[in-house]
């Protein structure tokens, strides 16, 4: 009895409350960023300051799950696809309200997608929308291509709409879970189109309250939302803008933010010190690289010059010293988490001895006949690379001890975007990144080394194999098979050093202690519907 | 008196054709463009293109500012290249911030400075004196940065009297009629949004008035120890004149002349956007907003506000010159 009496207290406490804290409802979230949003009309902006805010108002029709790239049914149930890869079937939940009472249907669907499209081959239910024309360039639409990829899109029923597409594209559906495919109120957007980025209308759990520039956009739970299933638990959600880093951290170390976003990486031990405080962390899914100039010699055809680079960087300590440990040594140019990332690929070892042949069989011993070359680097921080001038020193350095003279060129960014584009014949080498919109290696691969697709893609390397292999992963549905193509992928541009991947960086925010079931998403979305005071 | 108004206001439209002039074509030579910076990393030939046919920046440049020019006539400056927003209604919205600031700043530096000048010219070489110079020196030497953080560290984070950044607590809700938030306060009858948005002003106008406190205690300490040297000013005390009449009556009048000029072209600095402030403290005003425009190379924005300082400058001036004259009637506005 006294066993049994011992027992049923310790389950009482397992279960009270003090071990596994439920979550509250209520309370007022605020989260601490480094600037304001742009625009709140997902299919025109292309900052995280705005995308961020768009996660909690709007919705797309597939969702990316928690902390994973992996897609889940979203405001669409099911989906089907035709088996030649052309047809995208999408039935949709019912029973989803917009915040202004209007209802989710086929029709808002196509319309939302529709009005990004250059020529709108659109077809509705009934009486539909007429589609504005647009007054500027949805950015991501076009710079993924996505005229070229879908022919139509027709709604057959309220809850059922079909894309058919011009080619096969395998990142289809994942393309579907980005911002720039939310779903918006047809009803409010064209009551004002010109107003609708600063007076947002969504399906999402928070619906938009107000705006005051510069300072804080204010949320507020919105009660019809149509899951509810763990959460929406906050009243409000206040996204404020606080530019300076250390100040941010400052805010948070008093309890008047629950949330920092990129503190500076000084500030993370301190955080971790603080009792009331705690630290949430995400492997970036980006990749900070340096790459050749292709276009011309020596580095268009000499690979043992190219491997005499690769080996000399020692990447272990830029990691440690310039990211400060917030971040782990790449070797694909694809993150670890990704599906398709090749483990056989063993990375470039920091090697000095082995530069220093590979660079006598490259005809340039101790460097000499090389003379002095330059190396590109970035002024400003960017997610996958915390100081892009400081990690150009580094190499500098690196690159020295094996006999080559490099020098720094920077440029303020939005120039180094420009030139460095151009390739330029003062270009050998430069830095850059990028982070992966939406989980699929495409996204990552052919978008950033494949030159022989397009003139435009900033590493002009041309391998006809590797062309062909990220040709074969966009037309190729099965997931399985377009794995194993692009571990080849991986394999090809590691054997040819078609790049050196760098680092991939860590994202690390601290929060108040309070604040539970904050989870950082790969993609770099900042959804709060699960989120909840302790 | 009003002709001399009327032929300032009138050199006002050459200059701001001047400056319309080369804020735009600089802007434009000026290496990287807004579509770069709005697509970055993802830029391809094919979006910028887009992008930039969208904003008019494919049109030759006698053309683009033709179309400026044209919106310019009818008061309109433009839409922000990045937000949509009209410039005007950006500037509007966040020009209350910045003189809401301004205005308490200049106000500490004005209270402070001439009395520091004051006291330091007629205590020349004493203690007081070097003091108050070396705070002087000090002021205008200390990093705005460092000082703002150094005043959030011990009056927000370790004692907890003021708040850290921003114009209100974000839980505070208050009825926005003038965007200047103490009055607001006040016309709403808002008391406590009226404690809270004066508690948030104090750290970032202490911290912008720095700079020009030291300026002008320094200038007001010359000028009145120019004056003090007069003979008018040694015939007065000869009189018997109590040593304050002669200070406050008769020689600080003269002294401030140069003074105010110092005051004015403060004040259009300040007004002007105290772009570290701004930042350090959240402070949603006018020279952040041109700092980011700059960094985006947002071109509406930065020729919208560009023409909008450059004519707050040339008002004030005009402003200041005429208070020379209320100040000291002998001197003739020509």
């Amino acid at each position: 009895m006294k066993k049994i009496g011992i027992l049923l207290t310790l389950l009482m406490f397992l279960f009270s409350g003090s071990v596994f804290a439920a979550p509250k409802a209520g309370g007022t979230f605020v989260f601490g960023r480094g600037g304001d949003s742009v625009g709140l009309d997902p299919a025109y902006e292309t900052d995280g300051n705005s995308f961020m805010v768009c996660d909690n108002i709007f919705e797309a029709l597939v969702f990316y799950k928690d902390e994973s790239t992996a897609l889940e049914p979203g405001l669409a149930e099911s989906w089907e696809i035709a088996a030649d890869g052309l047809t995208y079937t999408f039935h949709l939940r019912k029973g989803v309200k917009f915040h202004d009472g209007t209802p989710f249907n086929a029709n808002a669907v196509v319309f939302s997608i529709g009005r990004m499209m250059k020529e709108t081959n659109v077809k509705f239910i009934g009486k539909g929308y007429d589609i504005p024309k647009q007054d500027r360039t949805p950015e991501y639409w076009a710079s993924m291509e996505m005229d070229g990829t879908i022919g139509s899109i027709e709604a057959i029923d309220d809850y059922s709409v079909v894309f058919k597409l011009k080619r096969v594209e395998a990142p289809f559906l994942a393309n579907m879970g980005m911002d720039f495919a939310d779903i918006i109120s047809p009803t409010a957007f064209l009551s004002n189109p010109k107003e609708f980025l600063r007076k947002p209308v969504g399906t999402g759990p928070f619906k938009f309250v107000s705006w005051v520039k510069d300072d804080k956009i204010v949320l507020e739970k919105f009660n019809d939302y149509w899951d509810k299933k763990g959460g929406p638990y906050f009243d409000k959600v206040i996204f404020r803008a606080i530019p300076e880093n250390s100040v941010r951290f400052l805010e948070l170390k008093t309890g008047s933010i629950n949330v920092c976003q990129f503190p500076n990486p000084a500030d993370i031990p301190l955080a971790k010190k603080d009792k009331n405080l705690q630290l949430i962390s995400q492997p970036g899914m980006n990749v900070g690289y340096l790459s050749f100039n292709f276009t011309k010699e020596p580095w268009k055809s000499n690979l043992h010059l190219r491997k005499a680079v690769a080996h000399a960087l020692n990447r272990k300590a830029i990691v440690d010293n310039i990211y400060q440990g917030m971040g782990q040594v790449a070797n694909n140019p694809i993150p670890p988490t990704m599906w398709g990332y090749n483990k056989n690929v063993p990375g470039f070892a920091f090697d000095v001895e082995l530069a220093k042949q590979e660079l006598e069989k490259a005809g340039f011993k101790d460097g000499k006949g090389l003379g002095e070359i330059t190396l590109w680097s970035m002024p400003v921080p960017r997610p996958y690379n915390p100081e892009g001038l400081k990690v150009g020193v580094a190499m500098v350095s690196n690159l020295a001890k094996i006999g080559i003279q490099a020098r720094i060129v920077s440029y303020d960014w939005g120039t180094y975007l420009k030139k460095q584009r151009e390739q330029p014949d003062d270009m050998d080498m430069f830095q850059l990144g990028w982070t992966g919109d939406n989980g699929d290696p495409d996204n990552f691969l052919a978008v950033l080394f494949d030159g022989l697709a397009s003139p435009s893609i900033r590493t002009q390397w041309h391998n006809a194999e590797y062309h062909d292999l990220m040709i074969k992963g966009k037309t190729t549905i099965d997931q399985a098979e377009r794995t194993k193509i692009y571990e080849r992928a991986l394999q090809v541009i590691f054997d040819e050093v078609g790049t050196i991947p760098i680092a991939h960086s860590t994202v690390i925010w601290p929060s108040t202690k309070n604040v539970m079931n904050f989870k950082l998403h790969p993609t770099g979305s900042v959804r709060l519907k699960n989120v909840s005071f302790k | 008196m009003l002709a001399y108004i009327i032929r300032r206001v009138f050199i006002l439209i050459p200059t701001l054709l001047g400056v319309s002039l080369i804020v735009f074509f600089m802007l434009r030579l000026t290496p990287g463009d807004p579509a770069e910076l709005m697509l970055g990393e993802r830029a391809t030939e094919e979006s910028l293109h887009e992008v930039r046919e969208h904003l008019g920046l494919n049109e030759p440049l006698h053309v683009q500012y033709g179309m400026f020019m044209k919106r310019l006539m009818k008061g309109d400056l433009g839409e922000t290249i990045f937000t949509r927003q009209k410039v005007w209604t950006e500037i509007k919205h966040r020009f209350p911030a910045t003189l809401e600031l301004s205005v308490c700043a200049l106000f500490i530096s004005c209270f402070v400075g001439i009395i520091l000048g004051i006291v330091s010219a007629t205590k020349q070489y004493s203690v007081f004196d070097y003091l108050s110079m070396l705070g002087a020196l000090t002021g205008v030497s200390m990093p705005i940065f460092w000082l703002g953080l150094v005043l959030m560290l011990i009056f927000s984070v370790n004692l907890g009297w003021l708040p850290i950044s921003g114009r209100l607590s974000v839980l505070i809700d208050l009825e926005v009629v003038t965007n200047f938030y103490v009055l607001d306060s006040i016309i709403t009858k808002n008391w406590v949004a009226l404690k809270d948005s004066i508690w948030h002003l104090i750290m970032p106008a202490v911290t912008l008035s720095t700079i020009p406190t030291a300026i002008i205690a320094r200038m007001t300490r010359s000028s009145m120890l120019e004056v003090l040297k007069q003979d008018y000013i040694k015939t007065a005390m000869a009189k018997g004149l109590s040593k304050f009449k002669v200070v406050y009556k008769h020689a600080l009048r003269n002294a401030l002349i140069p003074v105010v000029t110092t005051i004015g072209l403060q004040f259009g600095v300040l007004l002007c956007g105290a772009i570290l402030t701004e930042t350090i403290f959240a402070w949603p005003g006018v020279g952040k907003w041109m700092y980011e425009a700059v960094m985006q190379r947002d071109y509406m924005v930065i020729q919208g506000g560009t023409l909008v300082i450059a004519t707050i400058f040339i008002v004030i001036n005009l402003f200041v010159d005429l208070l020379y004259a209320i100040i000291n009637p002998k001197i003739s506005i020509k």
